[in-house]
C-alpha cells in the first residue's frame, strides 16, 4: 500500500501544528465558533449531539494493521472502546473531547493518517471499490489513479471553500462497485483499443434531497489529464455554482440547470488554459504509484484445496459464510474475506477496539497486514489462501465478525442518524436494529437472497438509501420521527433511484412493513430474481397495495 | 484600521478602497439560465448610485462597476497610475480585460473581494487574473481576509492582503508559511510534487 515519503509526512506534520493553533484559538476565544466551524470541518471535526464527531479519513478506503492498531488505541483512550466505519470509507469517532482532538490528530501522524478534507466544503476523500487489485474483473487497478488524485485534491488552493462538499468515486472493473452515477464526479477507468488507460468522466451525480444520475462529460480522457481536467471541472463550479441556499449548491443542480452538455463545453473551454501544462502527470509519477500497490509477496498456491472442500462439506455454518463473505480472487488459490460488521444488536459499521486488535492480527497472519473498508460498512482482507479459510473464519467468529450475511438483508447500510448527528430527522440505528431482529432466522434470509437495505436518517442521504433495493428515511412530521420506504433503487452497473412507495411510518412499523415487501416479493418472484428484479418487472403496484391494504385493514382492526 | 500586507510585510497602505452603498434592492433568485446562473443572489449596482459614486483624490482603488461606466472620465488619471479596480466575488475578470483592450497589467493594482471567507470563487478568480490574463502588478486580496486562508490565497496569485480588523499581521504572514511544499502547483510555479520527486521539476 502507498507509503509515505518525506513530502507527505511534512504535510501531516504540519496540518497538525495548524489545526492546533486553531483550536488553541478557538479555545482562548480569539476565533469565533462560527470561524472556527469551517476550518474544523476540513479536519474531519463536527459538533454532534453528544460531544464532537471525529472523522478519519481512510483514502480510498485501504488500511495497514498498523493503522488499526493505532485507530483501535485512539477509540480506548479517547472514544469509549469502540469506533464506526462510515459508507466513505472512512472512520469516525463519535466521544472525543474537543480539546484532545490535536493530539489525536498528532497521533494519527505517526501512523500515516489524517482527518484532512473528510468534511466542509472541500474535495473530499476519494473512494473505490474494496476489492480493487485483487478483483477477478478488474480492468484497471484504480489505486494508482486514486493516490495522484488524493495528492492533487489535498489542499488544493483553488478549491478550499467551494459551495457544497465534492465527492468523488474512482472505479476500474466491469461491475461498478464504487457507485460512480452518484457521485459529484465519477471515474470509471476502462482500457482503449492500444491498452491505452482512459477515463469516463461523469458529472452532477448523487443523493440529497434531489437524487440524480450523473451525466457522461468526457467519454475518453486519457489518464494523465485527470489533475488539469478536474482542475477545470472544479474551477466551473466553484465559480457559477449556487452559493445562496446550501440545498441547491451541489454540482448536479448546475448541471442540472445549464445542461450537461453546456456545463462540458464549458469545463473544455476551461481546460484548454492547464490542458499538457506542468499537472500533467507523468508515467514516472503513476509508476511511483502504481509501486505502491503491487501485488503482495504471495506464494503460488494450488486452485483448489482439499481440507477446504471437506470443511465446507462437513459443516453448513462454516458453508454459509463462505458462501456469503468470501469472494472470487484474481490469483488461483487465494480469496477476499469480508468481515461482517452487520451482528444483529450492534449499530451497523460498528466496531470495537478489541475487535480492530483482532481484525489487524488476522490481517497480519492472513492477508500481508491489509485491509479496506468497504463503502457498505464491512471490512475486507483481501488476500487470504484458500487454506486458510477454515481457521480464519473460526478466528472471525469468535470476535463476532463472521455474521454470514454479506448482501443479504440483514448486511444493512444505516447512517448514525438521530442517536449521534445533529441534522437528522429521526433515528436510524434503532430501525436496522429492529429489522434485523425480525429476519434473525438465517434460513428464511438465505431464501429472501440478495437484497440490500439502506438507511438515512435525513435527506442529506450517508446511509444511501437511494440507490438500496428497500430504502428507508427519516423524515420530521410535526415534530415526530417518521419514515419513509422506497423500493427498487440499486448500485452498480444498472445503478437506479428508488421509488417512494407512499405516505410514512411510525418507527414501530417499519419492521412489519419491509415484512410484508418480502412477503409480496417471495410469491411473485421467478426462481431466478432477487427482489429488485421482481420490483422491476411487476412494477411498484402490487407492493403499493399489499403494504397500504394491510395498514388499513390493521388500523381497521385496531379501531373495530 | 485594516493592516496591508504586500508581499511578506506590513506596509502603509496608499490606497484608498472605495465601495459603493449597500444595495436596497432586493436580491434576485434566479436560476436555469447561464447568465442568471452567475449572478444568483447578486443585485448589479443602479445606474444613479454608480454616477453618485465620489472617487477621491489620490490612488483609489474602484468597484468593477465604476470603472466600466465612467472609465472615459477617468482616463486620465489611469493613465497616471491613480486607479486600481476591484471585483466582487462574482464579477468576471473576463469583463475587466475586456476594458482594457485585454492589457490588464495597465493597471497597478486589481482588488479581489471575499465578501465571506468561506465564499471561496475570488481563489478562482486570482488564478485566471494571473494566468488566462497574464497580470503581474499588485493582485490584492480585500474584505473577510483572514490568517487561515493566507496561504491559499498566495498560492493563487495574491501578493498583497488588506486584512480584516482584528487580525494579527505578523501571525497572518507566518501563516504564509504553513505548509513547506504543497503538492499541486499553482500560479506561484512551483512544480507539483510528483515532479521533484523525479527530479524534473526546479532544483529544491
Ligand atoms: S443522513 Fe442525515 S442523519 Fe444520517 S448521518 Fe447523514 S446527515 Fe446525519
Amino acid at each position: 500500500m502507498y507509503r509515505y515519503d518525506d513530502y507527505d509526512r511534512a504535510l501531516v506534520t504540519e496540518r497538525v501544528a495548524q489545526y492546533r493553533d486553531q483550536l488553541q484559538r478557538n479555545l482562548a476565544g480569539e476565533l469565533s465558533d462560527d470561524e472556527f466551524r469551517p476550518l474544523r470541518l476540513q479536519n474531519g471535526l463536527y459538533i454532534q449531539r453528544h460531544a464532537p464527531m471525529l472523522r478519519i479519513a481512510v483514502p480510498y478506503g485501504m488500511l495497514s494493521s498498523t493503522q488499526l492498531r493505532k485507530l483501535a488505541s485512539i477509540g480506548r483512550r479517547y472514544d469509549r472502546g469502540y469506533g464506526h466505519f462510515s459508507t466513505r470509507q472512512n472512520m469516525q469517532f463519535n466521544w472525543p473531547k474537543l480539546e484532545d482532538t490535536a493530539d489525536i490528530l498528532a497521533e494519527l501522524a505517526t501512523v500515516e493518517m489524517h482527518a484532512i478534507q473528510t468534511s466542509g466544503n472541500c474535495i473530499r476523500n476519494i473512494t473505490t471499490d474494496p476489492f480493487a487489485g485483487v478483483a477477478p474483473d478488474e480492468i484497471v487497478d484504480p489505486r494508482p489513479y486514486c493516490e495522484v488524485l488524493r495528492q492533487w485534491s489535498t489542499f488544493h488552493p483553488e478549491f478550499a471553500f467551494l459551495p457544497r462538499k465534492f465527492k468523488i468515486a474512482v472505479s476500474g472493473t466491469l461491475e461498478d462497485r464504487a457507485v460512480t452515477y452518484a457521485h459529484d464526479v465519477g471515474l470509471q477507468l476502462y482500457r482503449g483499443q492500444t491498452g491505452e488507460v482512459l477515463v469516463r468522466v461523469i458529472v452532477g451525480g448523487g443523493m440529497g434531497r434531489t437524487p440524480i444520475l450523473g451525466s457522461v462529460i468526457h467519454d475518453a480522457l486519457p489518464w494523465k489529464h485527470l489533475p488539469t481536467y478536474l482542475d477545470a471541472v472544479l474551477r466551473v463550479y466553484n465559480r457559477y455554482g449556487r452559493r445562496d441556499n446550501a440545498y441547491k449548491a451541489r454540482i448536479k443542480i448546475l448541471v442540472k440547470a445549464i445542461g450537461a452538455e453546456e456545463f462540458a463545453r464549458q469545463v473544455d473551454a476551461e481546460w484548454q488554459l492547464e490542458r499538457d501544462g506542468i499537472a500533467t502527470v507523468t508515467q514516472a509519477e503513476l509508476d511511483r504509484a502504481a509501486a505502491a500497490f503491487t501485488d503482495p509477496d504471495a506464494p503460488e498456491r494450488p486452485s483448489t484445496d482439499a481440507a477446504f472442500d471437506a470443511a465446507v462439506a462437513a459443516d453448513k455454518a462454516f458453508a454459509r459464510w463462505v458462501s456469503r463473505c468470501v469472494r472470487a480472487h484474481k490469483r488461483p488459490g487465494y480469496r477476499s474475506v469480508t468481515l461482517s460488521l452487520k451482528p444483529t444488536g450492534v449499530a451497523p459499521g460498528d466496531i470495537t477496539s478489541d475487535q480492530m486488535d483482532a481484525v489487524a492480527d488476522m490481517a497480519d497472519r492472513y492477508s500481508f497486514g491489509e485491509l479496506r473498508v468497504t463503502h457498505e460498512q464491512n471490512v475486507v482482507l483481501s488476500d487470504v489462501a484458500l487454506a486458510d479459510l477454515h481457521r480464519l473464519w473460526q478466528e472471525a467468529r469468535s470476535h463476532g465478525l463472521a455474521t454470514p450475511n454479506i448482501g443479504l438483508l440483514t448486511d444493512i447500510i444505516c447512517c448514525p442518524g438521530g442517536d449521534f448527528c445533529s441534522l437528522a430527522n429521526a433515528k436510524s440505528i434503532p430501525i436496522a436494529q429492529a429489522i434485523q431482529e425480525a429476519f434473525d432466522d438465517l434460513d428464511y434470509l438465505y431464501d429472501i437472497g440478495e437484497l440490500e437495505l439502506n438507511i438515512s436518517g435525513c435527506m442529506n442521504s450517508c446511509g444511501h438509501h437511494h440507490v438500496g433495493h428497500i430504502g428507508i428515511l427519516g423524515v420530521d412530521k410535526a415534530g415526530s420521527e417518521w419514515y419513509q420506504v422506497s423500493i427498487g433503487g440499486a448500485q452498480g452497473n444498472t445503478t437506479s433511484l428508488a421509488e417512494v412507495i407512499g405516505p410514512s411510518f411510525a418507527a414501530e412499523e417499519v419492521p412489519a412493513v419491509v415484512k410484508t415487501l418480502i412477503e409480496t416479493y417471495v410469491e411473485a418472484r421467478t426462481p431466478e430474481e432477487r427482489f429488485l428484479d421482481t420490483v422491476r418487472r411487476v412494477g411498484m403496484a402490487p407492493f403499493k397495495s399489499r403494504v397500504y391494504g394491510e395498514t388499513t385493514k390493521n388500523a381497521e382492526a385496531a379501531h373495530g | 484600521m485594516a493592516d496591508l500586507i504586500r508581499g511578506n510585510a506590513l506596509v502603509a497602505d496608499d490606497w484608498t478602497w472605495v465601495r459603493l452603498p449597500e444595495s436596497s434592492e432586493p436580491v434576485r433568485k434566479s436560476a436555469g439560465k447561464v447568465v442568471l446562473f452567475k449572478l444568483t443572489g447578486e443585485p448589479a449596482a443602479p445606474e444613479d448610485v454608480i454616477a453618485a459614486c465620489e472617487v477621491p483624490a489620490g490612488k483609489v482603488l474602484l468597484p468593477l462597476s465604476v470603472w466600466l461606466k465612467r472609465r472615459d472620465e477617468l482616463a486620465v488619471r489611469a493613465d497616471a497610475g491613480e486607479i486600481g479596480v476591484w471585483l466582487d466575488s462574482h464579477e468576471e475578470p473576463a469583463e475587466l480585460a475586456e476594458s482594457l483592450g485585454d492589457n490588464l497589467n495597465r493597471l497597478p493594482v486589481i482588488g479581489v473581494n471575499f465578501p465571506k471567507f468561506i465564499d471561496g470563487r475570488g481563489f478562482s478568480t486570482a488564478f485566471l487574473l494571473r494566468t488566462r490574463y497574464g497580470y503581474r502588478n499588485e493582485l490584492r486580496a480585500l474584505g473577510d481576509v483572514l490568517r487561515d486562508q493566507m496561504f491559499f490565497f498566495h498560492r493563487c496569485g495574491f501578493d498583497a492582503y488588506l486584512l480584516r480588523a482584528d487580525q494579527k499581521p505578523e501571525r497572518c504572514i507566518a501563516a504564509l508559511r504553513d505548509f513547506t511544499t504543497p503538492y499541486q502547483t499553482s500560479t506561484d510555479g512551483l512544480p507539483p510534487v510528483f515532479r521533484r520527486r523525479v527530479g524534473l521539476g526546479a532544483p529544491a
